[in-house]
């Protein structure tokens, strides 16, 4: 049986960046850009993206039954990669779009970098959407994170981050004006704030370690 | 520790072919877009800028298949720009694969292009590419004007001000290209740049007149830009990218390498 990958598909951005770069690192993959229910629970790896605002994507999900299929797909344990707006929505709530209840699935909250003290009164006039290569501090052992030196830089681009408020979820940390999370990882889930299929060879090899991934860490 | 200062090679392509020249001595054909990005991102660019100067509307499918062809490859961010009107020419940008769209003549037009497209797809996609043209005299203080048809139209926009409104409009970062600097090698426009970068929230590129590795650094240090962007020192193989970030990292600037 080849490996079957889904990247959940529910209206918001493009995804065939996500795909292609997983056809690179796993060729030998089954890789599908799917809506359907049924494909996503039969797959044995799902990858939950998102772009754009944290409303129009957590509206969409609630829409198209994301939401129940989320908790169903969490708890099955298979492997499961949240990336940008996947991971935020994962949370319990954002202040982006005046205040958005998220899905819940992991204590903590989506913040704003630009109504952070620090981006305030900075000399350093720190810009914001949080854009560009950035390095990554692995906190914590993952499966993940092999052959990925630590401190190895990713691509980011965001206005929001994550902290968590449990702290064992953090895998990952970045520095920009403050530190926040930049991925975070219980049992069978992975996310990431950055674009591993836009981060050239350190993020390739985090999703060729995602397609061989079991799902226990 | 912290986010690096990016370089990104600006390639101008004009119906699937890249024009003004690329001079690479290891590739096969200087003339192909992919080839050429291919070549970018083993040297370690940070992004890549397309420039699509394709004067035929009709010949725009070309680009689609250009930036879906790069993207099926070169996993580091593409940003698009030329021709970009409507929401339909993004959408088709972005669902190709690239990640940006850069927008110039369009937003001049309809400021509000930049809001309807910003609320839309999102602020992190849309770059909005300012060509800005010293008016004032060498006594008064400083200004700048936008300028549109490659330099030759002035508009009587302030610089700054446009700058400022384009992000309150939803520009998620600002192309800056001195038409005054441009294509003469002598370095940015210092002036425009620090005071647009300083002006707005979002990250600014600097663009026009680099002639050698000095002026990104000075881009940089001087002009406060978030990202330099070059075409010629790198096309006609003066400077790799490598040598180009080697030179900034010791003049402690943050790249990745």
């Amino acid at each position: 049986m080849k490996n079957q990958i889904a990247i959940i598909d529910y209206g918001m951005g493009n995804l065939h960046s996500v795909a292609s770069a997983l056809q690179h690192v796993a060729p030998d993959s089954d890789i599908q850009i799917t809506s359907d229910h049924d494909v996503i629970r039969a797959a044995d790896r799902v990858i939950f993206p998102g772009v754009g605002a944290i409303r129009d994507c957590v509206g969409e999900m609630r829409r198209q039954g994301i939401d129940e299929l989320m908790v169903g797909e969490i708890t099955s344990g298979k492997p499961i990669l949240a990336i940008c707006i996947g991971m935020q929505a994962l949370m319990q709530h954002s202040e982006e779009n005046d205040g958005v209840a998220c899905l819940g699935h992991f204590p903590g909250e989506v913040k704003s970098f630009a109504s952070h003290s620090n981006f305030q009164v900075s000399a350093e006039h720190f810009k914001v959407p949080h854009m560009g290569w950035n390095q990554v501090a692995q906190v914590r052992d993952h499966p993940l994170w092999s052959g990925i030196e630590d401190l190895s830089r990713f691509y980011f681009v965001h206005s929001f981050y994550v902290e968590v408020a449990d702290k064992d979820l953090l895998v990952g940390e970045c520095e920009y004006g403050i530190t926040f999370t930049a991925c975070l990882a219980k049992g069978n889930v992975f996310a990431s704030q950055f674009h591993p299929e836009k981060s050239h060879t350190a993020g390739l090899q985090l999703l060729e370690n995602f397609s061989k991934w079991n799902g226990s860490s | 520790m912290g986010l690096a200062k990016r370089i990104i090679p600006c390639l101008d392509v004009d119906r699937g072919r890249v024009v003004k020249g690329v001079n690479f001595v290891d590739i096969r054909d200087a003339g192909d877009p992919v080839e050429v990005a291919r070549q970018y991102n083993r040297e370690g660019a940070d992004e890549i800028t397309f420039l699509d100067i394709t004067a035929s509307h009709e010949a725009r499918d070309t680009t689609v298949h250009t930036v879906e062809a790069i993207a099926a490859e070169v996993f580091i961010p593409l940003t698009v720009g030329g021709g970009i009107r409507t929401l339909e020419d993004i959408r088709r940008m972005l669902n190709a694969g690239a990640d940006k769209v850069s927008i110039n003549s369009a937003a001049v037009k309809n400021p509000d292009f930049v809001k309807e497209a910003s609320g839309k797809f999102g602020a992190q996609c849309i770059v909005v590419a300012i060509d800005a043209k010293k008016v004032s005299d060498e006594a008064e203080a400083p200004r700048w004007e936008i300028f549109t048809h490659g330099g030759r139209r002035p508009t009587g926009i302030d610089a700054i001000e446009w700058a400022e409104l384009m992000v309150r409009n939803g520009a998620g970062e600002i192309l800056l290209t001195s038409m005054d600097a441009d294509g003469t090698k002598a370095g940015f426009d210092l002036g425009v740049t620090r005071a647009v970068s300083d002006a707005v929230s979002v990250p600014v590129i600097a663009s026009g007149g680099v002639g050698n590795l000095d002026h990104l650094v000075e881009g940089v240090k001087q002009g406060r830009a978030d990202a330099v962007l070059a075409a010629s020192i790198f096309h006609f193989g003066e400077y790799s990218i490598g040598q180009a970030k080697a030179f900034m990292q010791q003049h402690q600037i943050e790249v990745r390498l």
